[in-house]
């Protein structure tokens, strides 16, 4: 007996993290396309009185492999930390799967091939004989259903043996190093055979078939653009509609807990400036982000990883690869792109799929001209204000959701133009090759989704707001509490900042509010409106309407409202995202460039459309 | 018999056998890895909007390629 940790290995996207999760109950996050884990996450669980410890690596096609995240794999099974491996199968191409299989057995015998997806797999018609698979490649074969927790039980036994065997010495580990193409084809050779003995199709390619028929509308040659801009739109729509109503309600319910509070430490006897600077401070612009930012975010979320979960995600960046292509750029960058519309640090961690360390590169130095989650609800609230026309209803909110995602568009066509940009200039060099698995069509678990994102994008913005938006708003209050010559530090620097804000078509405070949002996008808002109402007397909040008085108060017109929103599209990341950049590239250098690139691009948008704007206004 | 030519060539609904292929290096070692050596059976089920890259069913699992990589690829094509 040792204390070894068992790894996780399979090709990209069988459902090792779905495998994981359900042996340790925790809760890696999971999706529909190769490459979405890309660090390894280890986990334990106690079994029959023993505690067995899992780690969930990438998933790779090879143990030659040089790409980053599969790198990390190999390495991570080359170690002495690695007793014993189970090599997770997907039913439906075992043949593919067994070459990795004949490969880690070629490092150890101390494995269990888990072959998952059976479920998909039987609905493809297609029956892989288990018992024959164990006996030819020798080691224990368990099959599983892992989204249905099928087989889970089986596998644990399994496990728990191999535990028992994991102090077998492991064979010579160099060999893999000195592993000729004769080799792999002979491994290749190996695993046709065995699959044709034990895998049988009964009917034609059925499954296959609906995602054929599926793929030819998704990436047609007419309908595929369409529809991306549809789904786009409609997942907005969907957002601004659902996110309406709960807004308005935790607003009165938060403020209603304001006024109670500031009545009640008034009457306890707190001095009047500390509960201003406690309540109307710190309290108020959390109640802030919570109602105005959670819910889009919450409903965004969920709808995102619905699409995710079903493997439409590598279809988009079959689509746009050409125009990457074009730009000299990864096609994978399509998935990090996407990434980025939940969180722009999860996309630049993402960007660990792409091989090429230019590409690479471009592709985390781009991920920010996407919006995160964070900054859809500002956008939505700025848009449905100034150009959706009406503030309420099905059809404002559509019409918001369609510019919302011509933004979008709009973000996607400067990732590409900064890609092309790079590859120019600092980046340079040609593409390097690639290439891009489309994974069949599933189906998402959609309760749990709901269940699991929406209750984890609460927690998120909750912790953010705690961490980031109360401090915010207090520093806010005191900035606007504390007078030099009559006049708040607040409108000092607001001062200050205005001669060059209002060449970009804003003003000095909406300078401020990017400025001190930096820690974090969701509460570039809330500040804002903090700040302007620290000027007057307004204190309600009742809704959009009232939102849309004050930003007029304050001189807002729709160009404010455009250049807001392209500065808001294109401007510096956030500080996770910066720390994580500096964090995958290695130092501050590209953290810097990914600071400036943005920052440059949305200047210059804002600078170019005031001017243009001044022309005719 | 009907020549070989390279995978880049082939269409849409298309069905060919390796013959082998024309790179080194990690390229060379990727495609492998997917499965692609001499011999293979490769279908090719979808193209691009764009027109490139183009998808591939490769032993069970659907793989798009650039134009580029795929004209690295020696296929005979079947009627």
């Amino acid at each position: 007996m040792c204390d070894p940790v068992i790894a996780l290995a399979g090709n990209p996207n069988v459902g090792k993290s779905t495998i994981f999760n359900g042996l340790t109950g925790l809760r890696q996050h999971t999706g529909n396309w190769a490459g979405k884990t890309v660090t390894n996450a280890s986990g334990s669980f106690s079994y029959k009185g023993q505690v067995i410890t899992l780690a969930d690596i990438p998933g790779c096609y090879s143990l030659f492999s040089d790409a980053a995240e599969e790198g990390t794999a190999a390495a991570f099974l080359r170690s002495d930390d690695c007793g014993g491996v189970v090599v997770v199968c997907d039913a439906s191409c075992l043949e593919r799967n067994l070459i990795l299989v004949l490969q880690v057995l070629e490092l150890t015998s101390n494995v269990v091939v888990c072959v998952n997806l059976l479920d998909e797999a039987r609905r493809k018609k297609i029956r892989v004989d288990l018992s024959l698979l164990q006996e030819l490649l020798g080691v224990p074969v368990v099959g599983t259903e892992a989204t249905r927790g099928r087989g889970l039980r089986e596998l644990k036994d399994a496990l728990l043996q191999m535990q028992e065997n994991c102090s077998r010495k492991w064979s010579d580990r160099s060999f893999l190093e000195a592993a000729e193409e004769v080799r792999f084809s002979e491994l290749v050779g190996r695993a046709e055979k065995i699959a044709a003995q034990t895998v049988t199709c009964l009917a034609g390619r059925e499954g296959a078939d609906r995602d054929l028929r599926i793929d030819r509308i998704l990436t047609g040659k007419v309908t595929a653009f369409p529809i991306m801009f549809l789904l786009l739109a409609g997942i907005f729509w969907i957002t601004i509609v659902g996110a309406n109503y709960p807004s308005t309600v935790l607003n009165s319910a938060l403020f209603w807990v304001q006024d109670r509070l500031l009545a009640a430490a008034l009457g306890a006897g707190w001095p009047v400036p500390l509960c201003e600077f406690l309540i109307l401070g710190g309290y108020r612009v959390v109640a802030w982000v919570i109602s105005v930012m959670l819910p889009p975010m919450a409903i965004f979320f969920p709808l995102f990883t619905i699409l995710e979960d079903l493997g439409y995600l590598p279809r988009i960046a079959f689509n746009l690869d050409r125009l990457f292509q074009k730009c000299r750029a990864c096609g994978k960058q399509a998935l990090t792109m996407c990434m980025g519309f939940g969180c722009n640090a999860v996309g630049v961690m993402g960007c660990r799929i792409i091989d090429s360390p230019r590409e690479r590169l471009i592709a985390i130095l781009t991920n920010a001209f996407v919006p995160c989650n964070g900054r859809y609800p500002a956008l939505v609230a700025i848009l449905s204000m100034f150009f959706a026309g009406s503030f309420f209803g099905i059809a404002g909110g559509f019409f918001s959701a369609l510019l919302l995602a011509g933004l979008i568009v709009l973000g996607i066509l400067m990732t590409l133009l900064a890609s092309w940009l790079l590859s120019r200039t600092i980046l340079r060099g040609v593409p390097s090759s690639f290439t891009l698995e489309l994974p069949p069509y599933r189906k998402p678990q959609i309760g749990k989704i709901i269940l699991r994102s929406v209750l984890d994008r609460t927690m998120f913005v909750l912790g953010r707001a705690a961490m980031v938006a109360a401090p915010a708003g207090l520093l806010i209050w005191v900035l606007a509490n504390i007078h030099v010559e009559g006049v708040s530090l607040l409108a000092h620097g607001a001062a200050f900042l205005d001669p060059f804000a209002s060449v970009l078509g804003l003003d000095g405070m909406i300078l401020m509010a990017f400025l001190l949002g930096i820690p974090a996008n969701e509460i570039v808002l809330p500040i804002l409106i903090m700040a302007y109402m620290a000027q007057g007397n307004l204190v309600g909040f009742e809704d959009l309407r009232f939102l849309h008085q004050l930003l007029v108060d304050n001189g807002w017109t729709w160009t404010t409202a455009v250049s807001f929103l392209l500065f808001s599209l294109m401007h510096w990341p956030c500080s996770t995202t910066l720390l994580t950049i500096r964090k995958e590239t290695g130092g501050w250098k590209w953290a810097a460039a990914a600071f400036l690139l943005p920052t440059a691009m949305g200047l210059l948008a804002c600078f170019l459309f005031t001017s243009a704007a001044g022309l005719f206004v | 018999m009907n020549g070989s030519v390279f995978l880049n060539e082939l269409r849409r609904g298309q069905a060919a056998r390796v013959l082998g292929l024309s790179v080194s290096g990690p390229m060379r070692r990727r495609l492998q890895d997917m499965g692609l050596t001499e011999g293979t059976l490769i279908f090719c089920v979808q193209e691009s909007p764009l027109g490139d890259p183009r998808a591939f069913r490769i032993r069970g699992a659907v793989v798009a390629l650039r134009g580029e990589d795929a004209a690295k690829v020696l296929v005979e094509p079947y009627v």
